[in-house]
């Protein structure tokens, strides 16, 4: 087989190539052609084909994500923010917190099991690559509707891959969201979310400094993995047609990545490590363009030595190879040994495959010949940006218009709130979560169903043990919402996360996203996308809490039919004391329970009106950011000062489903009145900045002191106590009848 | 006097050693590593075998795990009377090194399960079990995918016969094993082994909604310090 090297490249300038088909423009194949001044090898175009496409460059979305930048609130807690593997976030007493969100989606749906695993382990990598221990994960999933037969395909394999994955890992898995609804039918969301902790001062980067330092290879050997679009490169140039048929999705060994992870962590506490940076999507071609770009500028390798699983894999192969478990560090001459020493400790395969140069070029040779020869930058970070058209969509006025006001109200409340706590969407994940360890390495405090996961920090590592503080994370997101109104919903995810934060005790601090959307190349899709980065970056700066990453996640759709817009938020927050955690709902007998914040006849987008009435109309509840943070500052400063026994936030369902909720949590059931006096309006709405608390009654005077400071509305509801939930006049059901129905509602579907 | 020193043996692959040493702390102990690919026992007074997923699982849970350098020492002193416990992969891995018989397999239900499960401790005999009452019910939390105990009859019969059932699920069997059996013992109760996690019930604030898992490690404590 001949090599395509840049010899013959320059031999052979018109040899025709398949840009199209790696899903290259014909304009973006001039650009490469322009910026090499000659028609790139095939291995240069596997490379620019990949970090050009939409899922490495951003090209559609970049225009609208730098508002994530321009629009950031101060924030003395952010210490490194968009544009590397993951932010860091300060989070006091010399530690920092790294956290981040990806999408899995269409691999998810192609092989759920795998699909879903090497999702998990990506956002791992992510978040290892900043320097840190990984120390937990969530998972915001999307499915079709839960009685649609391919959810009964999808949901199992998707649920199996994360939990064996990451129970696999020992990373505890402490919430996140399972949502139904038709709309993800053919396009399951798989949004993984790792969090990681590291001292302040030993933040790693994706950084390639130092001309004669060496670049390692390490972790799992290269396979054939996820190369469906480099087979077209080897059946075009090398006539192999046997090449043609390479396995798309990707698979995982969490084995290998626990060695990993463990093998990563001895190598910084060695101090033996440059630069890093992980193996993800465009494996080889992303991490060393990348490490060159932000480096010295140059580097040259060798890509004979990458061991490969698989001897027959071509350049072409390896460069776009996504087999997983692999990471690439840069390293000292001197500390090469070292290095070894621990990667062999750890059973962990690592190769010098090259070194720094100073050149500003990324040379790689194949059989002693130069295949690549390029500006490591044209390819990382100066690819295409586009601006795509946008417009409202043509039915956008008609939707926002048929409201949920002409929909006929349930007569029998009871059996309303039944219905809606027996749904897939409202009733217990139990299914779900119960195949995730929660418990691994002994720091969880929360997790689900609590409203956010809890961390405490001091034994995660070694030189913690000062520390009383703990970190709190939730995911939120309502594709109906933003479907109604892309700005508001995607405020109103960010909203319902914080807020999920706050009711632990915890304050917000920080941002990370998800953005699944349909075709960026369909200007009603474009017209949601940016309505909903302009929505969520506005919110970030009135809530004062940054962005630090995230990830797009663009042609979640079948032929012309999209998802509903899905932005999916997390955010994360600091709890000084984490002893004074606040838990979840009724934690005892005898305590007043009390509704803070505003309900109005919010209908639109509701959980009643989609259960009820399969409706979706209208506009979604105000997003009232001020409210929020007032809100917030109530419940953190009464968690810290001890005013708290139990919370839970409003949301899906309103208050009806938050007590129903609240009486589960721990068997305690309550005796309510309810304030106004539509009882439908009041137990149905799904008005944001809200909570329903509970408090001992001689804490009552001082927590209502506060909720007057901070102009949050605060209405007494009565008394925890009792075996059933009972609305006076309204609806009374004991406990027991609750859990059954909350209980029932995915096993009935999923055996 | 020193305090006693409890071995915590890390695999590649072992996940709940960091719990583990932080229960035989939290009991008053000293938490001694030991690695898997050492000929050393470190002299301590007992063991303890985390759970986890050693080597990946590959093969049969706990199946490689036996081999290593470690097991070639641990394997001897256990016979000879070392206190052993294991949890999880623990258990696995001790059966699989024929310290304990039967051998654990796929949950009936073919999902990995994680739960708070009350336990019926049925034989204060051994080594780790001493601080408890007969009879007792306890909850700790399970975490497994292949926690299913399988015996031949005669096995079965002889465990239940000298009392070496140290564990029962109660409130439901969570994965099928047969006697509902979540835990056994050698014929000399220096060797326990269980699927159920003592080391994540043993702090109000993490972990299970439960510390139960304490009088594991104060029952070998008192063992140790009065031998």
């Amino acid at each position: 087989m001949n090599t395509d090297s840049v010899s013959r490249a320059l031999e052979t300038p018109d040899e025709r190539q398949p840009y199209a088909e790696l899903g290259m423009k014909d304009d973006e194949y001039q650009r490469v052609r322009d910026i090499l001044g000659r028609r790139p090898t095939s291995s240069e175009l596997a490379i620019y084909s990949v970090m050009w496409s939409e899922h490495c460059s951003y090209k559609s979305s970049k225009v609208h994500l730098r508002q994530f930048g321009t629009k950031a609130p101060e924030s003395e807690a952010l210490l490194v923010g968009m544009g590397e593997n993951a932010g860091v976030v300060d989070i006091g007493d010399g530690w920092a917190a790294t956290f981040k969100i990806e999408s899995h989606n269409h691999p998810s749906y192609v092989e759920p099991h795998q699909g879903a695993a090497t999702g998990v382990g990506g956002i791992v990598r992510d978040i290892m690559s900043m320097g840190a221990r990984p120390i937990a994960v969530m998972d915001s999933l999307r499915f079709g509707g839960a009685d649609q037969p391919d959810t009964r395909r999808v949901l199992p394999g998707v649920v199996e891959g994360i939990s064996h994955y990451g129970n696999c890992l020992g990373l505890p898995n402490i919430g996140g969201e399972v949502v139904f609804d038709p709309c993800y039918i053919g396009n399951p969301l798989v949004n993984a979310l790792c969090v990681g902790l590291l001292r302040k001062d030993q933040i790693k980067l994706a950084t390639a400094p130092g001309p004669g330092n060496k670049v390692v290879l390490f972790g799992a050997r290269t396979g054939a993995d996820g190369i469906g679009g480099a087979s077209v490169l080897a059946s075009a140039t090398f006539e192999d047609e046997s090449q043609a048929k390479r396995p798309a999705v990707q698979v995982g060994d969490p084995f290998m990545e626990k060695l990993l992870i463990e093998c990563c962590l001895e190598l910084y506490q060695a101090d033996v490590v440059v630069g890093i940076q992980d193996l993800g999507a465009a494996g080889v071609s992303c991490a060393t363009t990348e490490l060159a770009a932000k480096g010295t500028g140059g580097m040259e390798v060798n890509l004979n030595l990458v061991p490969l699983r698989d001897p027959t894999l071509r350049p072409e192969e390896i460069l776009m190879s996504e087999s997983q478990e692999r990471m690439m560090a840069v390293v000292t001459p001197d500390d090469i040994p070292a290095f070894m020493a621990i990667c062999d400790k750890w059973d962990v395969p690592a190769t010098v495959i090259g070194e720094v140069t100073d050149t500003g070029r990324l040379v790689m040779t194949w059989d002693g010949e130069v295949i690549v020869d390029i500006p490591p930058g044209t390819a990382a970070d100066e690819g295409p940006v586009y601006e795509r058209p946008f417009h409202e969509p043509d039915g956008q006025a008609a939707l926002n218009a048929d409201g949920p006001e002409r929909l006929p109200r349930p007569e029998d409340l009871r059996e309303a709130l039944l219905t809606l706590l027996g749904s897939p969407n409202v009733g217990s994940k139990e299914w779900v979560t119960s195949q995730y360890d929660r418990y691994v390495r002994g720091n969880t405090v929360l997790a689900q169903p609590a409203d956010a996961g809890m961390l405490r920090i001091s034994e995660v590592m070694p030189g913690a043990q000062e520390t009383t503080r703990g970190i709190a994370l939730a995911t939120d997101g309502n594709g109906r919402y933003a479907k109604l109104d892309p700005y508001t919903g995607a405020q109103l995810a960010l909203a319902e996360a914080y807020r999920n934060v706050a009711v632990t005790g915890a304050t917000p601090l920080a941002v990370t996203n998800c953005l699944n959307f349909g075709s960026p190349e369909d200007p009603e899709v474009m017209w949601q996308f940016s309505e909903a980065v302009r929505g969520l970056a506005d919110a970030c700066r009135t809530l004062g809490v940054p962005v630090t990453g995230g990830n797009v996640s663009f042609y979640n759709q079948t032929g012309s039919t999209a998802i509903n817009p899905t932005p999916v938020v997390g955010v994360l927050g600091v709890i000084d004391d984490v002893a004074q955690r606040v838990r979840q709902g009724f934690t005892a007998p005898g305590l007043r329970v009390l509704l803070l914040g505003e309900t109005r006849e919010e209908f639109g987008g509701s959980e009643w009106a989609h259960v009820v009435h399969g409706h979706l109309g209208g506009l979604p509840p105000q997003a009232d950011l001020e409210a929020e943070r007032g809100l917030a500052a109530v419940l953190t400063e009464a968690a810290a000062r001890g005013l708290l026994e139990g919370s839970h936030d409003l949301s899906d369902g309103g208050l009806a489903v938050a007590l129903a909720e609240s009486c589960l949590a721990q068997g305690v059931g309550c005796t309510v009145t309810l304030p106004g006096e539509d009882a439908f309006v009041e137990l149905f709405s799904e008005s944001a900045a809200r909570a329903l608390v509970c408090v001992r009654p001689e804490a009552f005077d001082a927590f209502a002191d506060l909720c007057a400071r901070y102009e949050v509305p605060c209405s007494g509801l009565g008394l925890t106590g009792g075996s059933a939930l009972t609305v006076e006049g309204v609806l009374d059901v004991p406990v027991e009848e609750l859990r059954e129905v909350h209980a029932s509602a995915l096993p009935r579907v999923f055996g | 006097m020193s305090a006693a020193r409890v071995g915590v043996v890390t695999f590649p692959g072992t996940l709940d050693d960091q719990d583990a040493a932080r229960a035989v702390r939290l009991a008053g102990a000293e938490a001694v590593p030991l690695w898997h690919a050492d000929h050393d026992l470190k002299g301590v007074d007992a063991v303890f075998l985390p759970g986890g997923f050693s080597y990946g699982d590959y093969l049969r849970c706990g199946a490689i795990s036996r081999f290593s350098p470690l097991m070639t020492e641990l394997i001897p002193a256990a016979q000879a009377g070392l206190p052993v416990l294991g949890t999880c992969n623990g258990f696995q891995i001790l059966c699989e090194a024929h310290l304990l018989p039967g051998a654990l397999t796929r949950n009936e239900g073919l999902h990995y399960i994680c739960r708070d499960q009350r336990i019926r401790v049925e034989n204060t005999r051994t080594a780790w079990t001493a601080d408890f009452a007969e009879g007792q019910e306890i909850v700790l939390p399970i975490k497994h995918g292949e926690g299913r105990y399988v015996a031949d009859a005669e096995t079965l019969a002889t465990l239940e016969g000298e009392g070496r059932v140290v564990f029962r699920y109660a409130g439901g069997n969570p994965n099928g094993s047969l006697n509902d059996i979540a835990g056994i013992t050698n014929e000399a109760g220096n060797i326990v082994g269980l699927m159920p996690h003592p080391e994540h019930a043993v702090e109000e604030l993490t972990g299970a909604p439960s510390v139960d898992g304490r009088g594991f490690f104060t029952s070998i404590l008192k063992r140790l310090v009065n031998a």
